[in-house]
């Protein structure tokens, strides 16, 4: 247990990424590139949906205890 | 825009109607004993993964939230998407915190989230705190999703308070005899009617305008992007309203009347399809800048009562035949009364729970329990809807502006409380009092009106939201005061939960 306990933790760290993604705002505030019309500053924060998303999924399912 | 539509009209009143049904149905599923608070106010605690994701997107992203967040976005641009940011964090945040709080409530019975905070800090003045700062941070968010409903009903041309007081009455009938399963239930229908109208809306509306490059074209490019000194309070405003979002009451009952952790883990990786919903929605803000609604006189009626909130019900109306119009104007509406709902029996249970039993009448039975939260419910959705009728809605927006930075000031005893029980309940008394009178003073200086107060720190000045600040002033007296506490040898409180309780 003690085991599972410490990997669990070691996926969680994962979940550290999306706050550095979106809160660092001078990564994103540009205009450039556009992708389809839409300014970088956009685009860039509607991907960051998909990928926390992603890396949500991916932390439940490397932790969740095989129960029934 | 004058007159009223009669096609418009009459999908609105069919879908209402519709709801309304739904409502008082609902009491029928799932059958158990409504007498029992954990059933009228938790239904049960037995949602599964589907009816939660309903459940807490209903209860989440509000009627309120899809009118005001793209007149943010259409009065002060680039600004106005901190929700995205917010609602990207906010998942990862509560796929580690609340599974906790799910299994020590589940555990020892816990409702509320300050009958947590009276049990692991044995201290029901501090598990007060805590209720009426929930019930005082909910009340005005009530109030609010009647904004919601208004300003639909005065796109269609209908006027007076009337229409307003009838759909309170209703929805305050069925909250009464359903509980929770009544929002629940609602939740479904509602979120397909979102989703339709908002898939359309970002589909048909850019084709009339030429594409979403002509609609950022025509978007001031000072609106498009943060200015330098923007950029503090966007991430600040972002932080501390993804954390404050589940600790707000009725986001609480939503964790808790899940039917398990996973329930909860497996929502955090899919509830963000409605912060996709969201961000769509904030567009909205610029497609109404580039179909220049705010210069067309048929809507300088609606502009002048009702503000910037008019811009999507005027896009809508220059954008939709009337039949779609009553559809999208019904998905608002309905949208409103789901959240309302949860949110007057969210407040119930605090106040049922946390001072009703607590300070009033120990010796109550589960079935006063349940009749006192029916009765709390309807006395809390009349006072907002009085509120509304009686006050201007500025007051209710300053006092939800002041509930986002009032509630935050909870995190200490219920997040930390959750990992550790090393700070003293007075000290978090003390965090909690300062926290609220420096949050409060901050908006003061700022009318009320705005939520970001530029701290002075050295030579420097960051602008960040307040309700950030308070906490950071709240958590260091928290601190301080254990560790005066410690060494004076005060006594910690009793601890009525174990290490085991809390699931990992």
């Amino acid at each position: 247990m003690g085991e599972a306990r410490k990997s669990a933790r070691a996926w969680q760290l994962l979940l550290l990424v999306p706050f550095v993604g979106t809160l660092w705002v001078p990564f994103y505030d540009a205009l450039e590139p556009r992708v389809g019309g839409v300014p970088y500053f956009y685009w860039y924060q509607f991907l960051w949906i998909g990928i926390g998303a992603v890396i949500t999924a991916v932390v439940y399912l490397a932790t969740r205890r095989r129960e029934p | 825009m004058s007159g009223v539509d009669g096609v418009a009209l009459a999908v609105f009143v069919a879908l209402f109607a519709l709801v309304t049904v739904l409502g008082f149905v609902a009491a029928r599923w799932r059958k158990a004993d409504l007498d029992q608070l954990s059933e009228w106010g938790l239904g049960g605690r037995r949602f599964g993964t589907m009816v939660t994701w309903f459940l807490l997107g209903g209860d989440l992203y509000t009627a309120y939230t899809f009118v005001a967040v793209p007149a943010l976005v259409y009065g002060a641009g680039a600004l106005g998407f901190f929700a995205l940011p917010y609602t990207v964090i906010t998942y990862p945040f509560v796929f580690v915190v609340m599974p906790r709080m799910w299994s020590v409530a589940h555990k020892h019975g816990y409702i509320t989230a300050a009958d947590f905070v009276r049990g692991r800090f044995g201290s029901s003045t501090l598990a007060l705190a805590v209720a009426v700062t929930g019930i005082l941070a909910t009340m005005p968010y009530i109030a609010l999703q009647l904004v919601g409903i208004q300003v639909v009903l005065g796109a269609m041309g209908i006027r007076g308070d009337l229409p307003l007081v009838i759909a309170f009455v209703i929805l305050a009938a069925y909250t009464y005899q359903s509980g929770l399963r009544a929002p629940a239930l609602i939740a479904v229908v509602k979120d397909a009617i979102i989703y339709v109208t908002v898939i359309a809306a970002v589909v048909v509306i850019p084709m009339k305008l030429g594409g979403y490059g002509a609609i950022f074209d025509a978007v001031p490019p000072k609106k498009l992007l943060l200015a330098p000194e923007q950029m503090s309070a966007y991430s600040t405003l972002a932080l501390g309203s993804a954390l404050a979002l589940f600790l707000y009451p009725h986001s609480m009952t939503g964790v808790l009347s899940s039917s398990g952790r996973k329930v909860i883990q497996r929502n955090t990786a899919m509830l963000p399809a409605y912060s996709l919903l969201l961000g769509l929605i904030a567009l909205l803000g610029y497609m109404a800048i580039a179909a220049k609604v705010g210069s067309s006189p048929a809507y300088a009626d609606g502009f002048e009562r009702y503000g910037a909130n008019f811009a999507v019900p005027a896009l809508f109306l220059g954008s939709f035949p009337p039949w779609f119009v009553g559809f999208a104007f019904a998905a608002i509406a309905i949208g409103a009364l789901v959240p309302a709902a949860i949110m007057s029996i969210a407040a119930a249970n605090l106040f049922t729970r946390n001072i009703y039993r607590e300070f009033l009448r120990r010796e109550c039975t589960g079935k006063e329990e349940a009749t006192v939260a029916k009765i709390v419910s309807l006395v809390v959705k009349f006072g907002a809807l009085a509120f509304i009728v009686a006050l201007k809605k500025e007051y209710a927006i300053a006092l939800q502006l002041l509930g986002g930075v009032w509630i935050l000031q909870t995190l200490p005893a219920i997040v930390v409380g959750l990992y550790t029980r090393w700070l003293h309940a007075r000290a978090l008394l003390a965090g909690w009092a300062v926290g609220m009178a420096v949050g409060t003073w901050m908006a003061w200086t700022l009318s009320f009106k705005a939520p970001v107060y530029a701290l002075h720190v050295g030579g420097a000045v960051v602008p960040g939201y307040a309700a950030l600040w308070a906490l950071i002033v709240n958590l260091a007296v928290a601190v301080v005061g254990t560790a005066a506490a410690k060494a004076l040898g005060a006594a910690p409180g009793r601890d009525a939960t174990a290490p085991a309780d809390y699931g990992e």
